[in-house]
């Protein structure tokens, strides 16, 4: 843990994902710095979900997908992690808030008894400390037998938030957090992701240049090219990406002059 | 000039056509409400003479005293009322547990099958339709079915045991359907929502759809026991028609269903058909509160919105 903020979380080369013939990503390499926000940004329908959802294999759920290609998660490629473990280190959030029907308390549990713990007390603590991490504790502290779906937009998606925080991932996936929000509780996710990187590896797709030039410390850039599959056209420290750009197609998605 | 002219007649124009489309309006209206006045005239002019006939021949007595055969038709109906009851309950114990599970292997498991082998494909899409089949089939069918499979063929004879396996075959499809109508509205979310924090898939359907869909599952069972309940031809062929009281599930009995229609058919005693008919409806008319009551507590439970 000495060397923390200097490895790398991920490894992903020649990573391709196929959805039956048609090609979504290809020949994807890069490296995702540990205890970081990497932004992934890029046009509509070039594969950034899709990319996203290659690190905790969640495309694996939907038929008729194909990756090829490997993904290391601190060395060890994800493809040969017991898919439990996997999804347990690497916690997801949607981007619409997706609560459980249930208690704000039963929705947090949720992830800590779908492993087997049952102790009252260890699940009271692991609630508090979660929701406190994902800062919805002080909102919500009085009831937290109320329904989750009785919360407003930005409290369910904290509330989502300190659902992936309870089984103690080290990696957050955001696939476009705050889209559905309004401009306040976008700000409070934003403030929430500088907090959070402090303990966790955090990769965030969004549609939002301002929300990638703020509060990421790196961006990759996916296009698509004229198959419609997604390739990544360049990567790295998000200051230099929005201000030096290596290629004049990332200047001009930046801009704004296509996407 | 001309244009002002011009415009207070487009102006008459438009005044005139309002009023058209008014009375138009009107008239529709009317046509709606009187289609929905007949409809529930014929409701309550058959519940209303029913009760009205039954109510005459319905205390206590009648309620508590087992029927006494014969073409006369003495006695009450209490054996038929336990009978109808041990049938729901043993129905719903064979049909539930099968129906929800075919439904969830229909919603979350047949999807992954049809990336398999072909025949899986060709069967799960068999079964499917044949579920859909099913559905509309007269029930003396099944009562044949019945018949013919459990009551000689397994030699279970007119039983409690024969009817509810006939039964269950019966509302199966009712169940399936429903359960996966339900299952299918339980957004996508949820499932990846639940999957992403590491849970198995069966913990998924335990905890997170199987709860969500509930309510539209319960109104599937409490549906099939209206089903049940009124049912007469299927159990005339399985359950036989003893008025004595089942003393096991390999013992012939009565439903009230079956009760109304032996009374009618075989003796005098019209007035005790019209008696217990009026319970039946009492009965069913109660139920459909039940589920009315109970799957919005459910729904209000879930979503913690009243």
């Amino acid at each position: 843990m000495a060397d923390r903020n200097n490895h790398y979380k991920f490894e992903v080369e020649n990573l391709e994902v196929n959805y039956g013939d048609f090609r979504a990503l290809k020949d994807i390499n890069l490296q995702i710095k540990a205890n970081a926000i990497t932004s992934i940004i890029g046009p509509s329908g070039c594969g950034k979900s899709t990319f996203l959802r290659a690190f905790n294999r969640m495309n694996d759920l939907i038929p008729n997908v194909t990756t090829n290609g490997k993904i290391n998660k601190d060395a060890n490629d994800i493809r040969k992690m017991d898919i439990v473990d996997l999804r347990k280190s690497v916690g997801m959030i949607f981007q619409r808030p997706n609560p459980f029907p249930k208690s704000i308390f039963d929705n947090v549990a949720y992830g800590p008894r779908a492993h087997g713990l049952k102790s009252m007390t260890e699940l009271n603590d692991i609630v508090e400390r979660s929701l406190r991490q994902s800062v919805l504790w002080d909102e919500v502290k009085d009831d937290l037998t109320k329904s989750a779906l009785a919360l407003s937009g930005g409290q369910q998606q904290r509330l989502c938030i300190a659902r992936a925080l309870a089984v103690e991932p080290d990696v957050l996936l955001m696939d476009e957090p705050a889209s559905s929000l309004d401009p306040i509780s976008t700000l409070k996710i934003e403030e929430l992701l500088q907090e959070l990187k402090i303990d966790f590896t955090i990769l965030i797709v969004t549609h939002n240049m301002q929300q990638a030039a703020r509060s990421s410390d790196f961006t990759a850039f996916i296009n698509m090219d004229e198959d419609r599959a997604g390739y990544l056209v360049e990567c790295g420290e998000t200051s230099k990406v929005f201000t030096y750009p290596e290629e004049k197609l990332t200047e001009d998605y930046i801009s704004g002059r296509f996407g | 000039m001309r244009a002002e002219v011009g415009s207070v007649v487009e102006l008459a124009k438009n005044k005139r056509n309002l009023k058209r489309q008014n009375t138009i309006q009107i008239f529709g209206y009317a046509l709606v409400w009187l289609c929905g006045i007949l409809a529930m005239a014929v409701v309550f002019w058959i519940v209303g003479y029913v009760l009205s006939q039954g109510l005459q021949v319905i205390n206590l007595d009648f309620l508590t005293t087992r029927p006494a055969g014969g073409v006369s038709g003495e006695g009450g109906m209490s054996t038929t009322i336990v009978t109808t009851l041990y049938l729901v309950i043993l129905t719903l114990v064979i049909a539930t547990p099968l129906g929800i599970g075919a439904a969830i292997y229909l919603v979350e498991y047949a999807g992954d099958a049809l990336r398999g082998s072909k025949i899986i494909d060709f069967l799960v899409k068999a079964s499917r339709s044949s579920v859909e089949i099913l559905a509309g089939v007269p029930s003396i069918i099944f009562g044949l079915f019945g018949f013919a499979l459990f009551v000689s063929y397994m030699k279970l004879g007119f039983s409690l045991l024969s009817a509810s396996l006939s039964g269950a075959a019966l509302v199966l499809p009712t169940i399936i359907r429903t359960s996966e109508e339900a299952l299918l509205t339980v957004p996508r979310s949820y499932r990846e929502g639940s999957l992403s924090l590491g849970a198995t898939k069966w913990y998924t359907i335990f905890n997170v759809v199987l709860p969500t869909a509930l309510p539209g599952i319960v109104t599937g069972i409490v549906l099939s026991v209206g089903r049940i309940i009124a049912e007469t031809a299927i159990f005339w062929v399985t359950l036989g028609g003893s008025y004595h009281l089942p003393k096991s599930i390999m013992n012939s009995g009565r439903s009230m269903a079956l009760h109304v229609y032996m009374l009618a058919s075989e003796t005098r005693a019209f007035d005790k058909a019209m008696g217990t008919a009026a319970i039946l409806i009492i009965t069913i008319i109660l139920l459909n509160l039940v589920i009315n009551i109970l799957s919005r507590r459910l729904t209000s439970r879930l979503t913690g919105l009243k």
